[in-house]
């Protein structure tokens, strides 16, 4: 504690982790929400969020159902932006270019193509294994065989598939187990390089062993994107994120580093939520 | 062990009253399922009486000559050349122009239209086109194509008067196929970067092409048994030559003058045999109906058979 520092502000200062503490260097910002509103028509659905996500850190929403957390993420991509009557207000920026993501002059298809994002339920393309990975390339316009082949390889090895598949390619995706599909899906975000990637309840939708590995595959990922990921299991959030927010009717309550929420939280509604007395 | 025995009694008793309710509430299922089955046999041995019927008074009459015959004043001679060439052709316009007019409405319909009145009243008129009677588009395309535009007593007013006809069929055939898709395969097209047109060519319109194609063959069926709206727009009903055949040996090898040539179809020149008095005729008609109506079964056999084959590969 630095002297003359307040108690208080101390704790705030290793809780809250601002860009220029607590580990200076190892921590940037890759984005941020600032004063975010979210309407679905008249519903207002978030409220005043402020929350950093750290480059290159797991960062998770928690909270009950119903609580906004996959309207929060799906802010980060405009997947509002798909259907009428959603409106956005505030800011979500993103660095290192210190972009509003969600200005109107911002076209929501360059967002989703710098961030990507893993649906809660594997939805592969009823295509093969191979242009399911490769569909954000076509999408890109790369179409030269020899890179994309390259591209679905690697993306297909860091998804962790691609010992299992390399033999059929060619064949449906959806011949894949569930858990596989999943990790076809996060394949096929990541062969486009995403500078962030979204999670949206991975797992809730897999059987444990599944769900073990595609947790395992989060936390080598976080060597190389910066990830964002909405968990309806709180062990899975205090197991792979670095840091946690958790929401509660629309606001976050509480948000600072996973081992802090789940080990001392500093507001009584995180703790009933965390220790299962509510929710 | 006196209150042991009262308690198996009781219990004795509640499994019986439950056997007893679970018996009533059988006995109306079989009573719904045979009130089901007598239904549904009313339509299907009608048709079946009809058919046979038809059968025994055309099967006689189905011999190769009869598809390689003009119409006759001779009973015996008649065939259905022109006719089932003329329906053929007819269908073909038909199936050129509602595609393209009709997977294009009901893809703009679901995946671009806004959201708001004027779409709704669209998609309100789409739904009661389809109630349209079929004769009031032969009064709108005699007015139209043949007077207006100047294309004549043609197949292609023909096909293009059919192709109305069946566009809402088509359209709503379209806008269902794309409904089955799962919004979160949308989603995902959506969440890579895809432009809205990209998510409609590579995913939306292939993923629906079963139901469209079903759609469009469903249509088709009842197109070529359309009688009302072809003779208001002038389809003769006695036509001795064939149209002119669109594609030739030489150059350009295709050739267009069939689009204006004169034509009749099966269900007129069943209708034109059904009007004469002598018996020979009638049987003539039978046969007619007899090859319309495997032409339709055949083709929604076709549609069942699309939708298998392009639907094995997909599964939500």
């Amino acid at each position: 504690m630095v002297e003359g520092e307040s108690p208080m502000s101390a704790v705030l200062k290793t809780a809250l982790p601002v860009r220029e503490s607590p580990a200076p260097g190892s921590l940037a910002l890759k984005a941020e929400a600032k004063g975010l509103d979210f309407y679905y028509g008249a519903f207002k659905a978030l409220k005043n969020l402020h929350m950093p996500v750290y480059e290159k850190k797991v960062t998770a929403l928690i909270g009950p159902s119903g609580c906004g957390k996959s309207t929060f993420l799906r802010s980060f991509n405009r997947m509002h932006d798909l259907y009428p009557g959603n409106r956005y207000q505030g800011e979500i920026r993103m660095y290192p270019d210190n972009v509003n993501i969600l200005a109107p002059d911002v076209d929501p298809i360059e967002v989703r193509m710098r961030i990507s994002m893993v649906f809660q339920k594997p939805n592969p393309f009823p295509k093969t294994i191979y242009e399911n990975v490769a569909y954000g390339m076509r999408v890109r316009n790369i179409n030269r065989k020899a890179i994309v082949d390259e591209k679905v390889e690697k993306a297909l090895r860091e998804a962790a598939l691609w010992m299992e598949v390399k033999d059929r390619l060619h064949d449906l995706a959806f011949n894949l187990s569930g858990g596989q599909q999943q990790r076809l899906c996060i394949a096929r975000a990541l062969a486009t390089d995403p500078e962030m990637l979204l999670f949206d309840e991975p797992t809730s939708a897999l059987d444990p062993i599944a769900t073990a590995s595609i947790e395992e595959l989060v936390d080598e990922l976080r060597q190389r994107v910066t990830i964002l990921i909405v968990t309806h299991n709180m062990q899975q959030a205090a197991r792979i994120s670095d840091y946690t927010a958790y929401m509660y009717l629309g606001e976050i309550i509480e948000f600072g580093e996973t081992d802090q929420i789940f080990i001392k939280p500093r507001n009584k509604q995180t703790e009933d939520y965390i220790t299962g007395r509510f929710g | 062990m006196g209150a042991a025995t009262t308690d198996a009694d009781l219990h004795a008793g509640k499994l019986r009253a439950l056997r007893a309710l679970i018996a009533s509430h059988k006995r109306w299922d079989l009573f719904f399922a045979s009130v089901g089955v007598l239904a549904l046999m009313f339509g299907i041995l009608a048709f079946v009486a009809l058919f046979f019927d038809m059968a025994v008074d055309g099967v006689p009459r189905i011999t190769p000559d009869f598809f390689m015959s003009f119409p006759s004043r001779r009973a015996e001679n008649a065939g259905i050349l022109s006719a089932w060439v003329g329906s053929t052709l007819v269908m073909l316009v038909t199936a050129l122009a509602a595609v393209p007019l009709g997977v294009g409405a009901g893809v703009y319909l679901e995946e671009y239209a806004p959201r708001n009145w004027m779409t709704d009243v669209i998609e309100i008129n789409v739904t009661n086109l389809a109630g349209v009677p079929s004769i009031v588009y032969g009064l709108l395309a005699l007015g139209l194509f043949v007077y207006q535009f100047g294309l004549g007593q043609s197949i292609l007013t023909a096909g293009l008067t059919l192709a109305l006809l069946i566009l809402p069929v088509v359209i709503v055939a379209t806008r269902e196929a794309i409904r089955a898709i799962p919004v979160a395969i949308r989603e995902g097209a959506y969440a890579l970067g895809a432009s809205k047109w990209q998510t409609t060519h590579d995913h939306i319109i292939p993923y629906s092409m079963a139901g469209i194609l079903t759609g469009v063959i469903i249509g088709l069926a009842r197109a070529i048994g359309e009688t009302a709206p072809i003779i208001t727009i002038g389809a003769l009903t006695f036509i001795a030559f064939l149209p002119p055949p669109p594609v030739q040996a030489t150059a350009p090898f295709v050739n267009f003058e069939w689009l204006t040539s004169p034509f009749t179809v099966m269900p007129i020149q069943m209708f034109n045999w059904t009007s004469r008095p002598e018996e020979a005729f009638q049987a003539n008609a039978a046969a007619a109906g007899l090859v319309l109506v495997v032409m339709t079964l055949v083709m929604n056999a076709l549609a069942i058979y699309i939708r298998y084959r392009l639907r094995r590969n997909i599964k939500w």
